[in-house]
């Protein structure tokens, strides 16, 4: 697994946790997935995962990274956890 | 332990009453969101909340931090359900002590409104017939 990992350090892609919650998680058929990435930011990882995951388009939806609210511009990290969230509905 | 928080179980009203007690404070202004039987013309039968707790903790103590700031309250407290909730169950709880009665009053609204625009919690609404809907899903 190790030897993975570096293998797609050196190509330029970082590992990146990706977590679901709510209508999401019903869309992705999980809770989070990890996957070796070329994406620099969240709009770049959302266009990915819509190729592999029936998800929705990105409009309305707000991005965390490493639980702190991110533009979708922001310049991920290897080892950072994304999530992608739809409209809150609490209260 | 953080002044906004996240439980699976039902909400204790008057545990978090007690938790308000400050003797410099004259009022105290409590919400409470219950699960009601019908929304938008439609038949309820119950409500499920998810929560993305992390951010939701950090996000609902920087709330209860500007309610405190911006109308001088005292006290805040804030406690919201997850899980799955039956007609009449308390969703969400909102109990401000301050000075006066015009602060709690207005930093209890505030409370609750930025929660439910801002704080990562969803509601899965489910019908006596019919399958069950994520509120504001895309």
């Amino acid at each position: 697994m190790r030897g993975v990992f570096v293998a797609a350090t050196l190509f330029g892609l970082m590992r990146i946790r990706v977590d679901y919650f709510a209508f999401l998680r019903e869309r992705a058929g999980r809770a989070h997935e990890t996957l070796d990435t070329g994406a620099a930011t969240p709009r770049e990882l959302y266009r990915e995962l819509r190729e592999r995951r029936p998800l929705p388009p990105g409009k309305g939806l707000k991005v965390a990274v490493n639980d702190e609210f991110r533009n979708w511009d922001w310049s991920l990290e290897d080892g950072d956890r994304v999530v992608f969230m739809p409209p809150v509905a609490g209260g | 332990m953080s002044d906004f928080r996240i439980s699976a179980d039902a909400i204790d009203q008057a545990a978090e009453l007690a938790a308000l007690e400050d003797t410099a404070s004259g009022a105290v202004a409590c919400f409470c969101g219950r699960v009601r039987n019908h929304n938008e013309g439609r038949a309820v039968a119950g409500l499920q909340y998810e929560c993305y707790e992390e951010l939701a903790v950090s996000e609902g103590a920087r709330v209860i931090a500007e309610a405190k700031e911006r109308f001088g309250a005292s006290r805040v407290l804030c406690v919201h359900r997850t899980g799955d909730l039956a007609i009449g169950d308390a969703a969400v709880w909102v109990g401000v002590a301050a000075a006066h009665r015009n602060e709690a009053f207005a930093a209890a609204r505030y409370v609750i409104d930025e929660v439910k625009k801002r704080v990562p919690i969803w509601k899965r609404e489910h019908y006596p017939e019919g399958p069950a809907e994520w509120i504001n899903a895309p």
